[in-house]
């Protein structure tokens, strides 16, 4: 492998962990919640926003670009993270997560510069990606959908509404990516409402499926290089994740899904997200 | 009103690409027209009206005009978050139609009627609500839907209603239009009970009672100036709706009222009761139950007339 291969997998790895950063400051100082919940996705949208979207962050509502709508919302402060590394708006706009005025609030919205759709209520994200998807067939356009769902997306009835339909009608242009943690917001997800067996009904209900280690970049970077994964099905990938990833004492934990992390855990926290690899 | 709303929409999809007809399985022996000319714009996303108004917010994010088309209650209440967060949020540029608005689907039971669709409406930023009465106003109340830009909804009527209008109108959006002129009392109605309500100002002016007939096709943005005037005036207000009386049009019409200070020398709100019954019976029978037929109305105006 040459050196510019294995570079951008650094790269990548570096910009995950940044994510991490920002959002471990954002939710402390803006004393928010969800924080597991972005920590599991950081390398899913470092390889996107890096290596997949095609965005253009000086027009961030060019009509080509890839839609990317994040169905689990309550990990907008992850987006908005990497959307200001990739210089979609000024990074001090993070300084006003939660703030008074700020510009970002808690569940990922629309007016921010980047972000295609707002959600917050689970089950939203797919139905209209799927309209978006259906839009691009009948008009002959070439961009993608891509849409990142949560454990809690995946137990609600809309959500497999969208999925029969998407499947009905072949849209081999939509990727849906399931950033699976296995906590949800009560408890583990094989307590609550277990998915599984998850591939196999989704693979009855006529998507093409993929399972992958989400926080292995070349892994994702592979899976969504590879799409749509058969020709005439929607692409579904399960990242298998941790919720609280990159944080020893909140991987895994339920209590990262809602808990406020305070001065001295935040310190504990940086500490372990910036010396990581 | 649904036939001819299905006419006029296949006109326009005719002339505007961007017109999509989305459905909930549920428009049989009607869409067909449009399904067959319009095979790539026509989707039936199954029985799942959550899929049906997300669907629906993505094709009109991407520049489309979807018009979501289903039966009462479905269109907006098994969906209502959909349409709350995606649709309006968003100012998403779709079109709810929901059809049968009030008790048409009569004997079908309290599952297939719409009585909360006003209240819910309005009470929606963004969103706008047309209530046609007759053919007239849902032919022109079609145009005004696919030219207004945002959420909009349509409250159709069902099959062979009455016309209220004897010739031709000028519909504006947003203005109501009056259907005759008196000074004793005025009437003020949204939506097909329009009928039932010019039989009854008939019944009283045999009376010898004149009373102003106001047909308030547009419920949202509501017609202050038409209000504050019947209120000043006439000798007193009566709102009939087909529907719930906790947050529909009367409710609506009494906030204007209130907010720009004018009393009427009369006020009384006709519609449906604070409970759900189990009466068994067509649209025109139920109408009689609750008091909303030409004679019980005309009845009603004479008690408050004293």
């Amino acid at each position: 492998m040459s050196d510019t291969a294995s570079d951008w997998k650094v790269e990548c790895r570096r910009l995950a962990n940044r994510i991490r950063a920002h959002c471990l400051r954002m939710t402390h100082h803006g004393k928010g919640g969800h924080v597991g919940s972005m920590l599991s996705m950081a390398e899913i949208l470092a390889v996107l926003y890096t290596r997949i979207l095609r965005v253009d962050p000086r027009n961030p509502r060019w009509p080509e670009r890839d839609r990317f709508i994040l169905s689990k919302g309550h990990g907008g402060g992850a987006v908005y993270a990497v959307l200001a590394e990739r210089g979609f708006f000024p990074m001090e706009w993070l300084d006003t997560y939660y703030k008074d005025g700020g510009k970002l609030m808690g569940h990922i919205n629309h007016k921010v510069p980047g972000v295609e759709f707002s959600t917050g209520s689970l089950g939203h994200g797919l139905p209209v990606a799927v309209g978006m998807a259906l839009s691009a067939k009948v008009r002959g356009e070439k961009h993608r959908v891509f849409c990142l769902m949560s454990d809690g997306d995946v137990d609600e009835g809309s959500t497999y509404e969208a999925i029969m339909f998407a499947a009905q009608k072949k849209l081999d242009n939509l990727i849906a990516i399931f950033d699976y943690n296995k906590i949800q917001a009560m408890g583990h997800t094989r307590d609550v409402l277990d998915l599984e067996p998850l591939t196999p009904r989704l693979e009855a209900c006529r998507w093409a499926v993929r399972e992958i280690d989400g926080h292995d970049v070349e892994a994702i970077d592979n899976a969504l290089q590879n799409v749509p994964i058969a020709a005439g099905k929607p692409s579904w990938i399960t990242a298998h994740t941790v919720k609280g990833k990159g944080v020893s004492f909140m991987e895994n934990t339920v209590s990262c899904h809602y808990g406020y992390v305070d001065r001295e855990h935040l310190e504990k926290a940086l500490k372990e997200v910036e010396s990581a690899p | 009103m649904r036939t001819l709303f299905n006419k006029v929409l296949v006109e326009a999809a005719r002339k505007d690409r961007r017109i999509f007809l989305v459905l909930a399985d549920i428009g049989y022996g009607e869409v067909e027209p449009f399904m067959e000319a319009f095979p790539d714009r026509f989707y039936n996303v199954g029985v799942a009206e959550q899929n049906m108004a997300g669907v629906a917010c993505g094709l009109a994010l991407e520049g489309n005009i979807p018009v979501m088309y289903t039966i009462n209650n479905f269109v907006f209440v098994r969906c209502l978050e959909q349409i709350r967060n995606d649709i309006c949020y968003h100012q998403a540029n779709v079109k709810i139609v929901i059809v049968g608005g009030g008790l048409h689907y009569g004997a079908l039971g309290m599952s297939h009627h719409s009585r909360e669709d006003i209240a819910v409406m309005r009470s929606l930023p963004h969103m706008v609500l047309v209530s046609p009465c007759d053919k007239a106003e849902a032919e022109q109340a079609v145009y005004a839907m696919l030219e207004h830009q945002g959420p909009f909804c349509f409250r159709c009527g069902r099959k062979g209603e009455p016309d209220v209008h004897k010739g031709p109108i000028q519909f504006r959006f947003g203005k109501a239009i009056r259907v005759r002129e008196g000074r004793d009392l005025t009437f003020l109605f949204t939506g097909t009970i329009g009928s039932e309500v010019v039989a009854a100002a008939d019944v009283l002016e045999r009376d010898g009672v004149r009373c102003r007939v106001v047909s308030v096709h547009t419920v949202k943005p509501i017609d202050q100036e038409a209000i504050v005037a019947a209120a000043e005036e006439t000798g007193g207000i009566v709102t009939v709706e087909e529907h719930n009386l906790n947050g529909g049009f009367g409710s609506a019409v009494a906030e204007v009222l209130c907010d720009a200070g004018v009393r009427p020398k009369r006020f009384l709100r006709l519609g449906l009761p604070d409970r759900y019954d189990s009466l068994v019976g067509g649209h025109r029978w139920l109408l009689d139950q609750y008091g909303l037929t030409a004679p019980k109305i005309a009845e009603s105006a004479r008690r408050l007339l004293g």
